[in-house]
C-alpha cells in the first residue's frame, strides 16, 4: 500500500470508527441507532431544504478549516480562528450596513473588510511570535476573548438597532439569492459556498504552486534550513498568520453577508473557529481534505437537528464528532494497523 | 563454524527500487565484521532489516542457526540484537540513566527505582570501560558521550550482537581511538559486532572480516588480515581509487574573503570567536584545522549570516557583509556546504529535486511572476543528480529517504553549481565513501583552479593536509597560526591545535 493511500484511508477509518463507537454508545444508552441514523440522513438529505441548510453550514466550516490548516502547514497553531471569524463578521456587516454601493463593488468590499479585520487580528499574534517568540497559542486564545467582547461592545453600543442586533445589511451586499432560496424551498443557502470553494483552490495554489508557498512550507518543515536558504523565517510566520486570519475573516463574512445578514451580540463563542480545528485535522491540512471534512461535519451537524424526531438527543452527534476527532488525533494507531495489513496482503 | 547471525539472500525493495539484492552476511561469534559499500549501496537498509525496522521481500535471517522472523525492533532486542544508529535517539532533557531505562524501567511499588537503575548503568559502564556518568543530562554531554549512552542502552537491554551504523562519522579523532578501544573490550566480553564505516583505516585496524556490497548486491566477504585498503576500495567501487588527490600548484590572486577582528558569541552567550583574522584569496583553498568546539561552527555561521556576529568586519570582494541577512550574503557570492546537513542543508520533507533549488527557487527560470516552474526545477535537479552521481530512486523522492552520503552529494552539487566566489565547505566529506571523497576533493580543487576561493573546515587532518593550499589553525576562537601543508606535519598541527605556540610546536614557516 502506498503512503498516499494510507494517508487517504486514515481519516476514512477514523470516521468509520467514530460512527461505530457512536453506535455502540447509542445501544448502551438504550437508543435505536438505526432510527437515529435514518433520522440523521433524513435531516441532511430528506429534502432539498435540508440539503440547502447543509451547504450553508458547510461554507464557514470550509473557510475556518482552511484558516487552521494554512497556519498549520507553516508550523503554527492558530487557535484564534474563532476570534478572527467574529471580527470578520462584524467588519463585513459594517460595510454592508454603512455603504450604499452597486453589488459588484459592495460584496467584494465587504469581504475585503472581513479579510482585513481577520488578518489584522491574526497579525498581532504573528508579530509577537516572530518578534518575541511568544507562543501563538496563548496569544490567539487571548485574542479570541478580546474579539468577543470588543465586538459585543460595538454591536451593543455603536451599531445597535434594537434587541442587541445591528441593522440589516443592504440588499446590495447580501450573498442571499431568491433563486437559490426558492430552489431549496426557502433554506438559508447563499452564494458563499462558491467563495469557499474558490478559497480551497487559492490555498492549494498558493501553497503548492507559488514561490511564496515554497517558502511558507519550507518554514513549516524546517526553520533552520529555511534560514540557510535565505528565506526570512519571521516574515513568513507573520504572513502565514495573516493569510490564515484572512480565511477566518471571510468565514465570518459568510455569516454576516449570507446566513444572517446582520450581527447580533454573541452570548459566547460560536464554535465555528474551533470546529475549524477539527475540520483541518480530519482533512489532513490540505485544501481538498478540508473541503470533504467540512462537508461531513456540516452533514452531521444539520442532520443531528432531526435526531430528536427519532427520540435520540442531538448531542450524540457531538459525541460522534468528538470520537472522530479523537481517532484522527490517534491516527498513528490506524496507520500502524493499515501498514500491517499492507504487508500481509497481496504485494 | 558457528554463526550468531546469518542473513541469507536478503532482498529489500522500496516501491520497485531494489536497495538490497540477494545479499548474504554471516557474523561469527566474537568477531568485528565490517560492512563496506558506497553511499547508497544499501548498508543501512540491510541493518534496518536485521533490526526489524524493515521487512525483507525475500531471504532468511537465522540467529544462532535458528530461522527467525524479526517483525519489529522489540523482537530484535529479545534476540539480543542492539543497534547504535547514526542519528541518536535520545531524550535531551533526560539524564543518561533515564534514557537508558526508557521503556525498560525497573519499578518497585509503581515507582521507578532510579537508584537501582543508576547502579546497574554504572556497573555496565565500568565493565566495558565506557566512563559514562549516569546522572549527567544528555544535553550537557558531548556527542561522543551520547554515542556511548546509545551503546549502554543496547547493553542494558542484554544485546549480544551490536550493530554500529557509521559510528565514527560524528566523532573527533581522539573519540574514535576511544571507541575502537571500547569495541575491543566488547569483543573480549563475548559480544559480536557489525560495523559500518567508510574509513578503511578503521576497518584495517579493528575488523576481522569485511563484507562488501556494491549497488545493492553482495560482492563477497574477505578476511581483513589478507587484504589492504586499496583492494577494499576497488572491491567496493569497482575501479581503482586515488587516495592522494593530485593537484597543481595554487596561484592565488586577489583577496576574496577578508575577516578582521571578528567576535561571535555562541548560543549560551559566551564569546566563541574572539577577534579572528583571516584572508582567503581567489584561487586557493584555505583549510581550517582545529579541535571541535574552538569556534569553527560559530565562525562559519557568522560569515554565512546564520548567526549574528558581535563585532568585526567580514568583507567579500571588498564588500562589507557584516550584519547582512543570509539571502544577501548568498547573493553576494558565498556558497555553503553546512556541517549539519539535516539541520541546515536540506528540507527533508521536500523532494530531493526541490532541495536542489533551495537558494535559487525565486529566480528565473525556476520562478516567474511568483509562480514556480517545476519543469525547470526538475530539469536542473536531473542534471545535478547525474553530474554529482546522487543515487536516488528518482528526483521526486523525499530528501529524507536518501542515504546519508547521497544527501551530502546533493548539497555539494547544489552549492558548487551556483559557482560562488567563495565556497565554504564544513566537513564536506563526513559520511562519504572513498570514491565520493575523491570526487568531492576534485571538485573543490576544480573550483580553486577556476579562480574561486575555497574555505574548508574539517576535523580530519588527512583531508586538511591533502586538499588545502594553506592551513589556518583555530584555537579558542582565534587563528593562532597559518602554515604551509608541505612544510608541516600532523604532529606540529596537533600541537598547534592544542594551543602551543609556533616556537614550541616546531619550525613551520610562515606563508
Ligand atoms: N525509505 C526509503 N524509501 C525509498 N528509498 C529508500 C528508503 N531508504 C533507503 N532508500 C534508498 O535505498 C538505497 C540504499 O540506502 P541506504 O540508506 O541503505 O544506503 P547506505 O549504504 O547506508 O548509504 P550511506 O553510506 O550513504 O549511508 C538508497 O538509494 C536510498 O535512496
Ligand atoms: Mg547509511
Amino acid at each position: 500500500m502506498s503512503k498516499r493511500l494510507i494517508n487517504l484511508l486514515t481519516p476514512i477509518f477514523a470516521v468509520l470508527l467514530g460512527i461505530i463507537l457512536g453506535t455502540i454508545i447509542m445501544l448502551v444508552s438504550g437508543y435505536n441507532p438505526v432510527d437515529a441514523f435514518i433520522a440523521l440522513g433524513q435531516g441532511a438529505f430528506g429534502d432539498v431544504y435540508q440539503t440547502g441548510e447543509v451547504v450553508r453550514q458547510v461554507t464557514p466550516y470550509i473557510l475556518a478549516g482552511l484558516a487552521v490548516a494554512f497556519a498549520f502547514r507553516v508550523g503554527l497553531f492558530n487557535i484564534g480562528v474563532e476570534g478572527q471569524f467574529i471580527v470578520g463578521w462584524l467588519a463585513a456587516v459594517w460595510v454592508g450596513v454603512t455603504f450604499e454601493l452597486p453589488t459588484i463593488i459592495h460584496i467584494p468590499l465587504a469581504i475585503l473588510a472581513a479579510m482585513l479585520a481577520g488578518g489584522l487580528w491574526a497579525f498581532i499574534p504573528g508579530l509577537l511570535k516572530a518578534r518575541f517568540r511568544v507562543h501563538e497559542v496563548i496569544v490567539t486564545i487571548m485574542m479570541n476573548y478580546i474579539a468577543l467582547h470588543v465586538v459585543n461592545y460595538i454591536v451593543n453600543t455603536k451599531m445597535n438597532q434594537g434587541s442587541s442586533k445591528t441593522g440589516k445589511i443592504h440588499e446590495t451586499a447580501s450573498l442571499r439569492s431568491e433563486w437559490l432560496s426558492n430552489l431549496t424551498t426557502g433554506s438559508s443557502i447563499h452564494w458563499g459556498i462558491i467563495i469557499a470553494i474558490i478559497c480551497c483552490f487559492i490555498m492549494w495554489f498558493l501553497l503548492e504552486k507559488t514561490t511564496r508557498g515554497f517558502e511558507l512550507r519550507a518554514v513549516g518543515f524546517n526553520q533552520d534550513a529555511a534560514h540557510y536558504a535565505g528565506m526570512s523565517v519571521n516574515k513568513n510566520i507573520i504572513l502565514s498568520m495573516v493569510i490564515s486570519g484572512c480565511f477566518a475573516g471571510i468565514a465570518g463574512a459568510m455569516e454576516g453577508l449570507g446566513t444572517f445578514g446582520y450581527m447580533a451580540v454573541q452570548g459566547g463563542f460560536t464554535g465555528v473557529g474551533f470546529n475549524g480545528i477539527a475540520v483541518a485535522l480530519l482533512g489532513g491540512n490540505t485544501a481538498i481534505g478540508v473541503f470533504f471534512a467540512a462537508l461531513l461535519f456540516g452533514i452531521l451537524k444539520i442532520g443531528a437537528l432531526s435526531m430528536p424526531l427519532a427520540g435520540v438527543p442531538k448531542e450524540l452527534v457531538d459525541i460522534i464528532i468528538a470520537l472522530i476527532v479523537f481517532f484522527v488525533a490517534a491516527s498513528y494507531m490506524i496507520r500502524i494497523v493499515l501498514e500491517r495489513f499492507s504487508k500481509k496482503g497481496v504485494k | 563454524m558457528e554463526y550468531v547471525i546469518e542473513m541469507l539472500n536478503i532482498r529489500k525493495e522500496f516501491g520497485g527500487f531494489v536497495a538490497n539484492d540477494n545479499i548474504t552476511l554471516q557474523l561469527k561469534k566474537g568477531e568485528i565484521h565490517a560492512l563496506l559499500g558506497e553511499n547508497g549501496a544499501g548498508k543501512s537498509t540491510l541493518m534496518n532489516v536485521l533490526f526489524g525496522l524493515y521487512q525483507p521481500e525475500q531471504g532468511e535471517i537465522r540467529v544462532k542457526g535458528k530461522p527467525v522472523h524479526i517483525s519489529n525492533p522489540n523482537i530484535a532486542n529479545d534476540l539480543g540484537i542492539g543497534m547504535v544508529h547514526q542519528h541518536f535517539m535520545l531524550v535531551d532533557k533526560f539524564t543518561v540513566t533515564e534514557n537508558i531505562i526508557l521503556g525498560k524501567e525497573i519499578t518497585s511499588g509503581g515507582q521507578i527505582n532510579l537508584k537501582k537503575a543508576e547502579k546497574e548503568v554504572r556497573d555496565i559502564s565500568e565493565r566495558y570501560g565506557l566512563a559514562v556518568d549516569p546522572q549527567a543530562r544528555i544535553s550537557d554531554i558531548t556527542v561522543g558521550m551520547q554515542q556511548r549512552v546509545e551503546i549502554l542502552k543496547t547493553l542494558y537491554r542484554g544485546a549480544e550482537i551490536l550493530i554500529f551504523d557509521e559510528p565514527t562519522a560524528v566523532l573527533t579523532p581522539q573519540e574514535i581511538k576511544e571507541l575502537i578501544q571500547i569495541m575491543k573490550t566488547l569483543i573480549k566480553e563475548g559480544k559480536s559486532i557489525i560495523l559500518i564505516t567508510h574509513k578503511l583505516k578503521e576497518i584495517m585496524e579493528v575488523a576481522d572480516r569485511c563484507t562488501v556490497i556494491r549497488k545493492g548486491k553482495g560482492i563477497g566477504t574477505v578476511n581483513v588480515s589478507e587484504t589492504n585498503p586499496n583492494e577494499l576500495a576497488s572491491l567496493m567501487v569497482g575501479r581503482e581509487v586515488d587516495f592522494k588527490t593530485e593537484k597543481i600548484q595554487a596561484s592565488p590572486k586577489h583577496d576574496v574573503l577578508d575577516i578582521k577582528d571578528l567576535i561571535v558569541k555562541d548560543s549560551r552567550g559566551v564569546s566563541a570567536v574572539r577577534g579572528l583574522n583571516l584572508t582567503v584569496r581567489a584561487g586557493e583553498i584555505v583549510g581550517i584545522a582545529g579541535i571541535d568546539g574552538n569556534g569553527q561552527s560559530e565562525f562559519i555561521e557568522a560569515i554565512t549570516g546564520l548567526r549574528k556576529a558581535e563585532k568585526g568586519s567580514i568583507k567579500l570582494n571588498g564588500k562589507e557583509l557584516f550584519g547582512l541577512p543570509s539571502r544577501k550574503i548568498t547573493e553576494a557570492g558565498i556558497g555553503h556546504i553546512p556541517q549539519d546537513r539535516h539541520k541546515h542543508g536540506l528540507v527533508l520533507n521536500y523532494p530531493i529535486g526541490e532541495n536542489m533549488v533551495l537558494q535559487t527557487y525565486y529566480k528565473k527560470p525556476f520562478s516567474k511572476t511568483g509562480i514556480l516552474n517545476f519543469k525547470e526545477i526538475y530539469n536542473k535537479a536531473r542534471t545535478l543528480i547525474k553530474e554529482f552521481d546522487v543515487r536516488t530512486p528518482s528526483e521526486y523522492t523525499l530528501a529524507r529517504a536518501l542515504s546519508g552520503g547521497n544527501q551530502q552529494k546533493a548539497i555539494i552539487g547544489r552549492e558548487v553549481d551556483r559557482n560562488p566566489d567563495l565556497l565554504i565547505a564544513a566537513q564536506p566529506t563526513r559520511g562519504l565513501d572513498v570514491g565520493a571523497i575523491e570526487f568531492i576533493h576534485k571538485r573543490l580543487i576544480e573550483q580553486r583552479d577556476n579562480g574561486k576561493a575555497v574555505l574548508l573546515v574539517s576535523f580530519e587532518l588527512d583531508e586538511i593536509m591533502n586538499v588545502s593550499d594553506r592551513i589556518a589553525v583555530i584555537y579558542e576562537g582565534q587563528i593562532v597560526a597559518v602554515v604551509n601543508p608541505k612544510e608541516t606535519s600532523e604532529q606540529e598541527l596537533g600541537l598547534l591545535m592544542a594551543g602551543s605556540n609556533r616556537k614550541e610546536a616546531g619550525e613551520g614557516t610562515h606563508v
